[in-house]
């Protein structure tokens, strides 16, 4: 008697764990899934330029990422994801490493960072042998992809490098060999100016002369006088580049020069990671969803913020999980590919943490070309001739 | 007397007008706002019909006497008669249709609304939106089972398979699949789904029953690289015998032979191949080609491309009407 009432609790005791075990499942699958962004921005201090009409919106970065997170919600109910992004302002670079360290003690395990690559450094430092996913969205800085390696940092920004290889490519496709390059001052200007010299050297091209500007002129006015003097060589040239961060003067240069020759790198002909003249592989879509979220035209750290979640939520929707850990691994892994409205899958370099993009090379209201330009070989992927590829990075990831 | 004479006369005349019939071939241009006619026994333009903005998708009714086309970015689906060559009318599409496809009843019409990730739902005769149901970011591919129990939409962000219930109109189930699907193609037994992934370079078969992915069809073309082979779209032949996929940049045809499932060979083509449509008895092909804005006609038996016809710019949509005369 006790036996088979034992066997009969037996019977009960497997039939519910069955049922609690199915249930769990069940719970598992259809709870669900939360994965909360960061976004951590330093307000940099406005640099005064001549050319000081067009100014960049205050709201770039953050709104391509905001767009990122509805167009992954889409996605993400139909399989119980749900993406969230709360997003912070700081003037002060510790308050904003300050953040960073409190959300990370909270729990939240993903963030995106519109900072200059000093703020980057510390972060990256910071980071270290956390498990923890960083995505630079705004610093082109070369130092970062090649000497100072941030081991914790993914760029969506593109390199510097990169941007002087779509341009090196492209003239050398349209044979302007013979460059003059002309720079501002700044520490930045300097090194957008090396970033090219190291292109023009990778693709055989050759620069006539250097030239530094350093006039303060009101260029207005006076740029009809000033820049054929100034552009005045002995050697004849095909192509002018200009290197010009905060774009000081550069806008000043085309049309203005002493021979009627065309402008490129911080004026006229720019590559770019985005552009609102962009429409090709679904992206007037993309354009006409941004402009609607924001009445504005999307620009190229709205697109590389877009980049950045459209990489979480990628991860996300492919492993079904929300553990960093899993996260990584997969973002990492040969297996990772992003489409992004640029007809090329796009995945990160295991060197330098680099997303590898083709370029747009645009003037302001046209897409002239895209790099890599075709006939430019690559034994691996035609993507790793921009920027710097494997055997010359000082980086190592591994 | 008169009147029996004249009777056989008449079908004399009908029955050697049933033996000359022409197929025409409507390419919606993208960029021109207009859609090519071709006559395929000329092989050439005959005729360009203004339409609206961006015209991209196109079907006729069974009757083949109604066009509707999906002019995008006047966010309408126009009604064209095919006859008087004039726009009669609109159905009420929602923002920015793309895509469309007719249920085989011939009473409801489908069409995907790209930038919100809706598709509409919209009866014919009284022209009235019957549904609109939310599916993933930058809905694309539309095909409705030929037993007509089933529409499925692509999504190219969301890179899913939307499977829909065409009596309820609701979503019965999502199947992931690789990056940026665009076409969709069911077999005539309803066994089958095809669908292509541009982004992802693959071509998927999905099993209807399970929803679950049985194979998948990759492509290698000597020269060009693999990023470049995309594909779009997809055509399967009656008979059961052949798959042929668009590859995009990679400006080739791929043919599928569907009895060993394995790609056969590859047709080049115009640049940037988007689109394809067989003609009545499906021994010819026609290829929409975006980049060099034309028309590339294959022969199917003899799996040769035989002509390159030039039409407007960005040729995207292709439907071929069969024409009595």
């Amino acid at each position: 008697m006790t036996t088979l009432k034992n066997s009969k609790d037996k019977k009960l005791a497997l039939l519910s764990l069955i049922t609690f075990l199915l249930l769990s499942s069940f719970s598992a699958f259809s709870t669900p899934l939360t994965v909360e962004l960061t976004y951590l921005k330093l307000q940099k201090p406005h640099a005064p330029a001549l050319s000081n009409i067009i100014k960049m919106a205050s709201d770039s970065g953050y709104q391509g990422a905001k767009l990122a997170i509805a167009d992954s919600n889409t996605t993400g109910k139909f399989l119980q994801q749900n993406f969230a992004l709360t997003s912070y302002e700081f003037k002060k670079p510790q308050n904003l490493l300050a953040r960073l360290e409190e959300n990370f003690n909270q729990g939240k395990r993903i963030f995106i960072l519109d900072a200059p690559a000093s703020l980057l450094k510390k972060v990256d430092l910071w980071a270290q042998n956390k498990n923890i996913l960083l995505f630079n969205i705004s610093e082109f800085s070369n130092n970062l992809r090649n000497k100072q390696c941030l081991n914790a940092i993914l760029h969506t920004a593109p390199s510097q490098a990169m941007k002087s290889d779509a341009l090196a490519q492209w003239l050398l496709y349209r044979r302007l060999n013979k460059v003059l390059l002309i720079r501002g001052e700044k520490p930045e200007d300097i090194a957008l100016a090396k970033s090219f010299k190291r292109s023009a050297k990778r693709y055989g091209l050759k620069i006539i002369k250097e030239k530094t500007w350093s006039f303060n002129t009101d260029l207005r006015r006076n740029a009809q006088q000033e820049v054929p003097l100034f552009t005045q060589t002995s050697q004849p040239y095909d192509v002018v580049y200009v290197a010009d961060q905060a774009k000081d003067f550069a806008e000043y240069i085309p049309f203005n020069t002493y021979l009627p020759r065309p402008v490129i790198g911080s004026a006229g002909l720019e590559a770019v990671s985005w552009h609102r003249v962009i429409e090709q592989w679904g992206a007037a879509q993309l354009q006409t969803r941004f402009t609607k979220l924001t009445t504005r035209y999307m620009n190229e750290i709205d697109f590389n913020g877009y980049l950045a979640v459209r990489t979480v939520a990628q991860a996300v929707h492919k492993t079904n999980s929300a553990s960093t850990e899993v996260l990584i691994g997969y973002i990492k892994s040969p297996d990772f590919k992003l489409a992004a409205y640029k007809g090329r899958k796009l995945s990160f370099r295991a060197w330098n943490g680099q997303l590898r993009m083709p370029m747009a090379l645009v003037q302001p209201h046209g897409l002239v070309s895209q790099s890599p330009q075709a006939g430019v070989l690559h034994p691996k992927t035609e993507l790793d001739t921009l920027g710097f590829d494997q055997q010359e990075s000082l980086c190592d990831k591994n | 007397m008169m009147k029996i004479k004249l009777l056989v006369s008449l079908l004399i005349i009908a029955q050697s007008c049933l033996a000359s019939t022409v197929e025409m071939a409507y390419i919606t241009n993208e960029k021109d706002d207009n859609i090519s006619v071709i006559d395929l026994q000329k092989q050439q333009v005959v005729k360009e019909i203004p339409v609206g903005q961006r015209p991209r998708g196109i079907i006729f009714n069974h009757q083949q006497s109604l066009a509707y086309i999906c002019a995008s970015d006047s966010d309408r689906i126009q009604i064209l008669d095919l006859n008087t060559e004039e726009i009669v009318g609109e159905l009420p599409s929602g923002q920015d249709p793309e895509t469309i496809a007719l249920h085989p009843n011939g009473k409801i019409i489908y069409t995907s609304n790209e930038d919100d990730a809706i598709l509409t739902v919209i009866d014919i005769a009284s022209s009235l939106v019957i549904a609109q149901i939310d599916v993933g970011v930058e809905p694309e591919g539309l095909a409705v089972s030929p037993d007509g129990n089933i529409v499925v939409v692509t999504s190219e962000t969301t890179n899913m398979v939307h499977w829909i219930d065409t009596k309820t109109n609701k979503i019965i189930a999502n199947t992931l699949v690789g990056a940026r699907p665009r076409s969709a193609q069911f077999t005539q037994d309803n066994q089958l789904l095809w669908v292509s992934s541009e982004i992802g370079g693959a071509v998927v078969v999905i099993d209807v029953a399970s929803k679950e992915i049985i194979k998948e069809f990759t492509f290698e073309i000597r020269g060009i690289h693999r990023d470049r082979v995309q594909p779009v779209g997809i055509e399967l032949s009656r008979d059961g015998h052949y798959a042929f996929v668009a590859l995009g940049p990679a400006n080739h045809v791929a043919v599928i032979n569907r009895k060993t499932m394995a790609v056969e060979k590859y047709l080049l083509v115009g640049r940037r191949v988007w689109q394809l449509a067989f003609t009545q008895d499906q021994s010819q092909l026609l290829t929409t080609n975006g980049i060099s804005g034309d028309v590339s006609v294959i022969d199917v038996n003899k799996m040769k491309v035989t002509k390159s016809i030039k039409v407007g710019r960005y040729p995207w949509g292709v439907a071929i009407r069969h024409i009595q005369k």
